[in-house]
């Protein structure tokens, strides 16, 4: 917001939209929604200067939901959109909001790629450890024992870890959240948004209709016991050995994020190569 | 739900108004928040369950603007932003314990667990609170709170607890086959 901007500041309920959610009553994603609009809020953003992007999926339906300015897109194909839109509007401020399934497996790549440029964005994965929009079906999260009529016997594959995956690919900020401490988790995307670059934060989102074990989540999610690190490689021990459920912001780089050439005028390509460098 | 915010020392009555109000409205939210849920799943039972717990928060809201008189409540309220950031508002209902097919007295349980948070918020302040007036409202409204939970309970007794099998549907959403 701007100095001279003498409107009133925005409270949470302004950039809710008249859009009703139709998840399913218990779905974690109720209080993500809660965290976006508070963490807006808190930071002093205003709906007309705001961006949600999503991709396909339950998760993906938060755009509707709020008053900013949003775009429900391709299947995985979220961060290529506000990889776009930031770097031509780089005013904006630009949040992601994807799920396990959408920004894991359809958009798996994406997301490497993106922790790779380190544009100033936010990226917030749902995850509930299954393709809960289309009835059940074993995600990239999703434990290799889930064992149900889509998946007889469970996957027997080793499940993705995004967080290490991030820290690996150049992400400038990564955090956990749990949905249902909405407070936590606003304060956690306050930081990731004012954290300049690729700014990563998984939140743990119990899928009440496939998976109703993910309610006991609230029993198990802690405070993370040590500070966050800006030593990516001590991030990564830490998050390889803890049991999953550390919860707040576990690694704050100081990459320099990524300007797109439009805005510095004339790119040397070595100082570009710096930019995308490990 | 998680654990309820801790408090700075040398609270004024002023924030403590402004605080009992702010929880009153993020109670609001979250009942109107569970009506829409339950409106959207066509359990319109519940939806009027929820939207009148809602009223009822509607009017301790406005008795506690009453007695702020020209307190500016929403920026006092604002400004102690901080103390919610690492805890959950007292009376907020948890979203995560809701269901399409609950009852009453599904409702009524999370409403009683919200009251005895706040109930035990405000006798924590009451403990520790200094100042004379801010001990004097901090009692004032641990009785009403303890009022809210009786009011609960004697719902509760019209409100019988559902058979075991309350969440069975012979048409799941959740059915694979």
């Amino acid at each position: 917001m701007s100095i001279l901007d003498t409107r009133p500041a925005c409270n949470p309920g302004d950039f809710r939209s008249d859009v009703k959610p139709i998840w399913c009553p218990g779905c974690g994603d109720y209080h993500v929604l809660l965290s976006f609009t508070r963490a807006f809020s808190e930071l002093g953003l205003r709906p007309e200067n705001t961006v949600v992007i999503s991709g396909i999926g339950c998760s993906s339906r938060i755009p509707a939901y709020t008053n900013c300015y949003g775009f429900h897109g391709v299947h995985g194909r979220s961060l290529a959109l506000a990889t776009g839109l930031k770097v031509s509007r780089p005013d904006l401020t630009v949040v992601v909001a994807s799920g396990d399934g959408d920004g894991y497996s359809i958009g798996g790549n994406h997301f490497i790629q993106a922790c790779r440029r380190n544009i100033d964005m936010t990226y917030v994965v749902m995850d509930n450890r299954v393709y809960g929009m289309t009835k059940g079906q074993p995600s990239p999260t999703t434990e290799p024992d889930f064992d149900t009529a889509l998946s007889p016997g469970g996957t027997g594959i080793r499940p993705f870890h995004p967080l290490v995956i991030a820290l690996a690919s150049g992400a400038n900020f990564v955090a956990r959240a749990f949905s249902g401490q909405p407070n936590e988790t606003a304060s956690i995307l306050v930081e990731a948004i004012r954290h300049p670059g690729f700014s990563f934060v998984e939140v743990l989102s119990p899928c009440v209709t496939f998976r109703p074990d993910e309610r006991e989540w609230k029993n198990k999610v802690h405070p993370a016991p040590v500070a966050a690190t800006t030593d990516p490689a001590k991030a990564a021990r830490r998050i390889m050995t803890d049991d999953g459920f550390n919860i707040g912001i576990l690694y704050r780089g100081d990459r320099r994020p990524y300007k797109a050439a439009i805005e510095c005028g004339t790119v040397d390509p070595t100082e570009l190569e710096q930019d995308f460098a490990l | 739900m998680s654990k309820s915010p801790s408090l700075p020392t040398g609270l004024e009555l002023a924030d403590l108004l402004a605080i009992a109000h702010q929880i009153e409205v993020d109670a609001i939210e979250r009942y109107r928040l569970l009506a829409d849920q339950m409106e959207t799943h066509n359990n319109t039972e519940l939806k009027k369950v929820f939207l009148d717990l809602a009223n009822a928060e509607a009017i301790h809201a406005g008795e506690i603007r009453r007695l702020a008189g020209d307190i500016d409540l929403t920026g006092r309220a604002g400004a102690l932003r901080s103390i919610w950031r690492k805890g959950e508002s007292p009376e907020e209902a948890d979203l995560g314990a809701a269901h399409y097919l609950m009852t009453p007295w599904h409702a009524l349980q999370l409403c009683l667990a919200g009251e005895k948070r706040a109930l035990a918020f405000f006798s924590s302040i009451l403990e520790t609170a200094k100042d004379a007036k801010v001990k004097g409202m901090a009692a004032e409204l641990v009785e009403e709170e303890t009022e809210h939970v009786n009011c609960v309970y004697r719902l509760l007794g019209k409100y019988p607890k559902p058979a075991d099998l309350w969440e069975h549907d012979s048409d799941s959403p959740a059915a694979q086959d």
